[in-house]
């Protein structure tokens, strides 16, 4: 048994686990934060992204014990209190999901995207969801829902400018 | 209600913002998902729950020596080990299927495919219960392994089912349908025939979320709660009943948030069984969820039909008959889930979309030492298989008669006034126009410009091999969707009716009961927007319960597309009672005789004087109220209703793929997709079009992609998500997406369902244009590089065996 600390959606947290459990695990079944989802055994569907000091990971494939010391971004994290990222509102107006079931790793993508390109192409769009697989849309609104997150969020950030 | 009239568009809109009735809806369900708030099986912990694994066989064919359960047992964290002995004292070893046959729930006498399960081990953890399946030792006797389904009545094939009664043979049964000696006669009297054999490949569903359960036995009030990944929840309950001797008021079947099902989550699998057999075991909550290779190698696979089609036709392309004999294989149980009277499904549609007096079909079904299942992935009981068929012969036709595709199609298509039309295996299809779809198919597509630059780049090709091959693929398909009725329609007994309750509470805010289950395809967004487009209230104000046999009627569940035909159904003619009832309610309160009053959104008022009337909340309060009401009408507003569809719905649709083939690699791109469907008017256009979407990408999956193949001693080649393809948004194009409406005449709202249809009529279309690319007339998919490589070489494989 190990003992690992790290700050998950901002707070810290800490626990005894075994070295070989894997991030995933910990935040779903040690911290209770289920948003996160698995998938499959082998690092393809992208259903458990998560940030690790702010860069999308497969939780799958992270040791928990990797993360010791280090800062954490799960789903659960994106709304601010009532009001939805952009990425989520832009996945609710474009019918971005359909058994949400692939979502949350998807909106960890995304937003991460964003983040570093605000405005990107469908092509760049695709390309950046590549490891994330989704059985039910057909990606087709995915990428509309990443592209309205963009145009919205420029425009949220272009009234906050003239306020 | 009538059927055939398309509603208006009503602009009106709701407090909440949302259409009264039909029209584009965002979904209620997305607030939780969006915030990781979806509650799904594996999400679910019970105190002191604890965990199970399955150990599975490595073999697909061994006779069981000896297991030895000490070292598991022996692990401090183990609180049971079960294996096929311990089930076989409790009279659970094997358990009924779908189609009459039995499968095994833990092994006892032999392993038949590799994958299948052999003990189950329950822990305190689910790592720990994985490390003691490595401590379990069994000791197997390996057989010959029947993998090749074209050699399973071999006479020395290995018997695979010696478990049955006097079984000397791997034969399952043979099946017919149509008319042969009608094709006999057709066929010698046509111009061109033309014979092909065509295979649809093994695939899985795969949905994102694998299947699990988790189950608790409370001892103390002898009632059992299961949390599981069904698609039929009561369907699920009454077989526990029947197979276990529970009592069927003590079983509780919860399916929450299911993520995706495609048919994956119907069937019961030993994994959900024995997470029960485990919770009376041990008397704590037990959960099973199986990993991703567990669940492409041992649960229901889909089609897995070896094909060969005969097609007759004049020399001028009006098609005469249509013949096939199919070699089905079943796997090592048969397993199949369809209605009883269907052993090959629906797969006797295969006459398709056109016009032509003579069909028949043979289907032989044969075990070998592979998975169970056969009906699964969105596939309308076999429907899949049926356009597949059909859409690959009429090429094969027009490859012959060296006309265009579209042309031919446009010839023999159904006209609008052969419908309701019977066809010549029986089905009577309800509505369609389906030359209409064609066109507009062609339109979106610049049918005609794609022909001139598809000449152009074939004349630029032949002196330049970097010049990518274009290919222009058809399909026209049509899918009976919404089974019953019960007469003829039934799973293990179980008619196939399915019932609804709706209660308008004293404020008008109200309840839908559905015993259907969403697995994403929105229903208590949908399901709401009935209520509402028949009793004008907003969709926010009806709030729809479904997923939990405790609180909803009894039905048979969500698959075959059947949500909107048959619950959809039920939902608006309950709906419909209550309107009716809130009628007679209106004219007590209003003091008016019942004639007197006219209907408007949503409100009762009298004829000539809109100022008096009432709006259903306040119909609904004055029910529940001290008004005395007429004779014969009971307090309350609600209606229970049992819906028996009278007839499948029969959407359908016309696709047009185009793909470049690079002749130096065998890549396929996939470069535009057009899909005019029409399922008659759309509730919510948007959660239609999303369904779409998510079929299309299956067709480019199984086309491309997707495959479960075998090695010869039976390992199964595709167990895990590197093996398995799935498409990703770089090999999906942006679809392009067009509509007619043509509404069913027997289905009260006039809707036909749609959630199968795109993943039934695309797989075609996109083998269609790999094969225009290559410019010849057979191949069989997926066509991964070395596919479509070798099929460029004039040496095509077979996709399904890793044999040669
Ligand atoms: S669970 Fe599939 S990539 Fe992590
Ligand atoms: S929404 Fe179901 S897997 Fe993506």
């Amino acid at each position: 048994m190990m003992r690992v600390s790290m700050r998950v959606n901002g707070a810290q947290t800490e626990a005894e686990i075994e070295p070989r459990l894997l991030l995933v695990h910990y935040l779903r079944n040690t911290l209770g934060l289920t948003g996160t989802h698995w998938g499959c055994d082998t690092s393809n569907c992208g259903a458990c992204t998560v940030w690790l000091d702010g860069l999308p990971v497969k939780s799958c494939t992270t040791l928990a014990a990797m993360a010791d010391g280090h800062e954490v971004r799960t789903v659960e994290d994106l709304a601010d209190g009532d009001s939805l990222d952009p990425v989520q509102q832009g996945f609710m107006q474009e019918h971005g999901l359909q058994c949400g079931f692939c979502t949350p790793g998807m909106l960890m993508t995304a937003r991460a995207l964003l983040d570093r390109d605000p405005d990107p192409d469908e092509a760049t769009i695709r390309e950046a969801i590549s490891g994330n697989l989704c059985r039910c849309t057909g990606y087709e609104n995915i990428v509309r829902a990443i592209r309205w997150a963009a145009e919205h969020q420029a425009a949220q950030a272009r009234e906050e400018a003239a306020l | 209600m009538t059927a055939t009239e398309v509603p208006a568009p009503d602009d009106t809109r709701t407090p909440g913002g949302n259409p009264l009735g039909f029209g584009r809806m965002l979904r209620k369900e997305d607030a939780r998902f969006l915030r990781g708030q979806g509650r799904y099986v594996d999400d679910v912990v019970l105190p002191g729950m604890l965990h199970g694994a399955v150990l599975r066989s490595p073999y697909a064919h061994a006779r069981l020596v000896s297991i030895d359960t000490s070292a598991a047992e022996a692990h401090p964290r183990v609180k049971a080990v079960i294996t096929g002995q311990t089930l076989e004292s409790l009279n659970l070893a094997w358990m009924p299927t779908l189609s009459g046959d039995v499968t095994a729930v833990l092994a006892t006498d032999k392993v038949r495919f590799q994958g299948q399960e052999v003990a189950f081990v329950i822990a305190e953890d689910e790592y720990s219960a994985r490390d003691a399946l490595e401590l379990i030792d069994v000791e197997y006797d390996p057989l010959p392994a029947v993998v090749d389904a074209k050699h399973a009545l071999d006479p020395d094939a290995p018997v695979i089912r010696d478990d049955l009664e006097g079984r000397t043979d791997n034969h399952i049964y043979d099946w017919e349908a149509g008319d042969a000696q009608a094709c006999e006669e057709a066929f010698a009297k046509a111009d061109v025939v033309v014979s092909e054999d065509i295979i649809y490949p093994r695939v899985h569903p795969a949905p994102m979320e694998t299947c699990g359960s988790v189950a608790h036995m409370d001892k103390v009030t002898g009632k059992l709660t299961v949390w599981t990944t069904t698609q039929a929840p009561h369907a699920h309950r009454t077989v526990y009943a029947l197979v276990a001797g529970l009592p069927e008021h003590k079983i509780q079947i919860i399916s929450p948030d299911i993520g995706g099902g495609f048919g994956n989550k119907v069937g019961i699998y030993p994994g959900y069984v024995l997470s029960i057999v485990g919770s009376i075991v041990t008397g704590a909550p037990v959960k099973w969820m199986e990993d991703r290779s567990e669940n492409l190698m041992s649960t229901s696979f889909a089609r897995d039909y070896h094909m060969h089609g005969d097609i007759a036709a004049t020399k001028e392309g009006k098609i005469l008959a249509l013949r096939v004999n199919v070699l089905a294989d079943h796997g090592a149980f048969n397993g199949v889930a369809q209605p009883t009277k269907f052993p090959a499904g629906f797969f006797h549609i295969f006459t398709g979309s056109y016009d032509y007096p003579a069909a028949h079909c043979k289907v032989t079904a044969v075990y070998t030492n592979k998975a169970l299942g056969g009906v699964a992935y969105a596939c309308s009981f076999r429907i899949t298989e049926a356009v597949y068929l059909v859409e690959r012969m009429v090429d094969c036709l027009a490859f012959e008669l060296k006309m265009d595709p579209a042309e031919l199609r446009m010839k023999n298509l159904l006209r609008p006034e052969q419908f309701p039309y019977t066809s010549p295996t029986g089905w009577e299809y309800d509505s369609g126009d389906y030359p209409r779809a064609l066109s507009e198919a062609m339109r979106i597509a610049g049918y005609d410009d794609l022909r001139r630059e598809q000449a152009e780049r074939r004349a630029a090709a032949e002196s330049d091999p970097s010049v990518p091959l274009m290919g222009i693929g058809l399909s026209f398909f049509t899918e009976g969707v919404g089974a019953g009725p019960r007469k003829h329609m039934d799973i293990l007994g179980l008619g196939m009716a399915d019932g609804c309750e709706l209660r308008l509470h004293p404020t008008g805010k109200a309840q839908l009961r559905l015993s259907v289950q969403t697995q994403g395809q929105g229903h208590e967004t949908t399901f709401a927007q009935i209520v509402s487009h028949v009793l004008g209230i907003p969709p926010e104000d009806v709030e729809v319960l479904h997923g939990d046999t405790d609180n909803t009627p009894f039905g048979l569940g969500t698959y075959g597309s059947r949500s909107t035909p048959v619950s959809g159904a039920a939902a608006a003619v309950a709906a419909q009672r209550v309107k009716d009832k809130a009628r007679l309610i209106a004219a007590t309160s209003l003091e008016c005789s019942v004639d007197d009053l006219e209907w408007e959104h949503g409100r009762w008022f009298v004829k000539g004087d809109p100022t008096k009337g009432q709006t259903m909340a306040e119909i609904a309060m004055a029910a529940h109220s001290s008004l005395e009401l007429p004779e014969g009408v009971e307090g309350h507003l609600d209606a229970s209703v049992v819906y028996n569809p009278p007839n499948l719905t029969y959407p359908f649709g016309a696709y047009i793929c185009v793909v470049d083939v690079d002749r130096q690699t065998g890549v396929v791109k996939v470069r535009r997709f057009i899909a005019v469907d029409d399922c008659g008017p759309r509730i919510n256009p948007m959660i239609v079009e999303g369904q779409i979407h998510g079929g299309l990408a299956d067709g480019v999956g199984m086309a491309l992609m997707e495959v479960i193949a075998f090695d010869k001693e039976g390992n199964n080649l595709g167990g895990s998500f590197m093996d398995y393809l799935l498409p990703t948004s770089l090999e999906c194009p942006s679809w392009e997406l067009g509509m007619t409406v043509t509404p069913s005449p027997h289905h009260p709202i006039g809707t036909k369902g749609v959630g199968e249809s795109a993943t039934v009529g695309s797989p075609a279309a996109v083998v269609n244009a790999v094969l225009d690319a290559l410019q010849i007339r057979a191949a069989d998919m997926p066509f991964t590089p070395a596919m479509t490589w070798r099929a460029l070489q004039g040496r095509p494989m077979r996709p399904d065996l890793a044999i040669e």
